[in-house]
């Protein structure tokens, strides 16, 4: 379990994480869910005692994190696949992580059986792609044999079968009784792994829900109708006290499942339909609204609609 | 080894109850591995572990021992070969061991930095500090297994050169057993503490090329510029940076200088160790002040 009660960091004058509350709890897999820049990286460092809070606190099982004397065992972290020496092969850099922790010999070869790279062991750790260095991450996190796993980003550079096998890692971890925590920018790849999501933006607590919840609330479903004769369906269906919106490109969208008495009003109606479907919003998009207001870097899709800053106005103050 | 509490600044109405959290509630998962209560030796483990593991050590040990050796066989043939017996009276036969020593504890120097500025520079040290949260362990352990080398590679090059000068240089006096003990045993403890100090340094500025530049500065810098210093006004300053150049403190431990004043004896074992002593609480304390 991993406790936070108003955890803060900032970097001068910006604020990276901003009193951030919520409990991690086992058995499940959490998903940690932020844009680029939300503070992600920051509050999992500032569990591992990385960063020292600028204010507030957090506990691993009731513990500062450098409380704890056999810190393998209680969290394995997997931070980013460039954490290591690449001058060191893949079995020494676990050797030494295993020998500061007191941990058999023995384990580092079962981990690194565990996460296919038996073969490769004695290679030096700068010659491996990027999945590869992943894997050896990961091998690192499940060294100890932790009760609590912690992956910022994992499935970053990994091929769909290394993806494939990472989730399952994950879910399998988690049925064990271990606290999983797991962060990422994807929605579809929590939507796919998390039992629970913490979303956070501009370092700040957006939502702590259980996934089913995030579903329900978020995957709104509603009906898009395209006709040429829109002014009268528009009639049509104000009269039958069906609520529709314009959407800007001429399409027509009604809210709830309800294609069959749209079609059924058309027909009686002899209104022309050339588009009948019923649409799912994505959780992407879910997401993407929650955080739309504190996304920091925004790319612009189409021409800026208000004066640019001068270049570097951006980086002023930092 | 214990560290200091971070403060917890209770700002926040809804501190939840450790307290009451705590106990066996979420003990989720258990590991069939035996927990161990980690200390200092886990730490020289890994460290050791680490030293060895990385071809950067082999190179600049390698190249410590071949300029060691290779000057200093050479130096003492050169003398050898161009001396009469009478020359080298009231000679001490340890100090041609000098030349090579200098060279070489620009290898000391770039391991010393290497073994901490380069997790640094490749990220290792989150891992390191993720598997060791004692930060005051990690540099206490490097500096261990780092001056345990160090020292070792030293003594047994500075005695190879030292029975070779002997074997050699047969007109020069017997050195006497305090000469013995400060050209061999003192030599290589300064040299291992000149290379914990650039360790430090390496953990100080977490910059492997700044370090090295910083250290190479220190060790030569003094000298090259007393060199330069022709005014009269300057004298005594010109004075003190001779006495207290590094190059010539080593060669105070074959009773040569290049004044008659200055550190003398032991003296620049116990200046380095002070210096490296407190460089060392400098380091611990940024460890523990700043972010990884």
């Amino acid at each position: 379990m991993i406790e936070l009660a108003g955890l803060t960091k900032r970097y001068g004058e910006k604020v990276a994480v901003n009193n951030l509350t919520f409990t991690v709890r086992p058995g499940i897999v959490t998903g940690f869910l932020g844009p680029n820049g939300a503070g992600k990286s920051t509050t999992m460092r500032m569990m591992l005692g990385l960063d020292r809070p600028t204010s507030g606190d957090v506990r691993i099982d009731g513990k500062h994190y450098d409380q704890l004397k056999d810190p393998l065992s209680y969290i394995g972290a997997l931070l980013d696949a460039k954490a290591m020496h690449g001058g060191r092969s893949a079995y020494n850099h676990l050797l030494c992580l295993a020998q500061s922790n007191g941990i058999p010999t023995k384990r580092v070869h079962e981990v690194l059986d565990t996460v296919g790279l038996t073969a490769v062991a004695k290679k030096k750790a700068k010659g491996f792609s990027l999945g590869m260095g992943q894997r050896l991450g990961i091998a690192g996190a499940l060294l100890g044999d932790p009760r609590i796993l912690m992956f910022d980003e994992p499935v970053n550079g990994l091929d769909p079968e290394g993806i494939h096998w990472i989730r399952n890692l994950m879910k399998s971890l988690a049925a064990q009784g271990r606290t999983v925590f797991v962060s990422s920018h994807l929605m579809s790849e929590m939507a796919l792994t998390a039992d629970h999501l913490v979303v956070i933006g501009q370092g700040r607590l957006l939502a702590d829900t259980s996934m089913a919840d995030f579903i329900a609330q978020n995957s709104r479903s509603y009906v898009r109708i395209r006709t040429p004769q829109r002014e009268r369906l528009l009639d049509v269906l104000h009269a039958a006290g069906v609520t529709v919106v314009e959407t800007g490109n001429g399409t027509l969208e009604v809210d709830g499942g309800k294609s069959e008495q749209i079609g059924e009003l058309a027909a009686q109606h002899q209104i022309v339909l050339h588009e009948l479907s019923p649409q799912q919003a994505s959780l992407e998009e879910a997401f993407m609204q929650l955080t739309a207001e504190s996304v920091e870097y925004h790319a612009h899709s189409d021409a800026p609609s208000e004066p640019q800053p001068a270049w570097g106005d951006a980086w002023k103050g930092k | 080894m214990s560290t200091p509490q971070p403060s917890m600044p209770q700002a926040q109405p809804a501190v939840p109850n450790w307290q009451a959290a705590g106990g066996p509630a979420y003990t989720g998962y258990t590991s069939p591995i035996p927990v161990v209560r980690t200390h200092l030796g886990h730490a020289i483990a890994s460290e050791w572990t680490k030293i060895r593991s990385v071809r950067s050590t082999m190179w600049t040990l390698g190249v410590f021992v071949l300029i060691m050796i290779g000057i200093g066989l050479g130096a003492a043939a050169l003398i050898a070969a161009n001396s009469s017996p009478d020359d080298l009276r009231d000679q001490n036969p340890l100090s041609f061991g000098f030349f090579g020593l200098l060279l070489g504890s620009m290898c000391v120097i770039t391991l010393g930095v290497l073994t901490t500025a380069s997790e640094y520079g490749t990220g290792m040290i989150r891992t390191t500090m993720v598997a060791c949260p004692s930060r005051g362990r990690v540099l206490a352990a490097k500096s261990i297994v780092f001056f345990t080398v160090a020292f070792v590679t030293t003594l047994v090059s500075v005695l190879l050169v030292a029975l070779a000068d002997i074997a050699l240089l047969d007109g020069a006096d017997d050195p006497t057993g305090q000469e013995w003990l400060k050209g061999t045993l003192g030599i290589s403890l300064y040299i291992a503490l000149l290379g914990l100090l650039s360790l430090i340094i390496g953990s100080i500025i977490r910059h492997s090329a700044g370090a090295i530049t910083i250290m190479i500065g220190v060790v030569l810098a003094p000298l090259v510029i007393a060199l330069f210093m022709f005014s009269q006004s300057l004298e005594g300053v010109r004075q003190a940076l001779f006495e207290y150049s590094i190059p010539n403190q080593l060669s105070v431990f074959y009773a040569n200088s290049l004044t008659d004043s200055g550190p003398s004896g032991w003296d620049p074992l116990w200046i380095i160790l002070g210096v490296t002593a407190v460089a060392f609480a400098g380091a611990y304390a940024l460890l523990e002040k700043r972010d990884v």
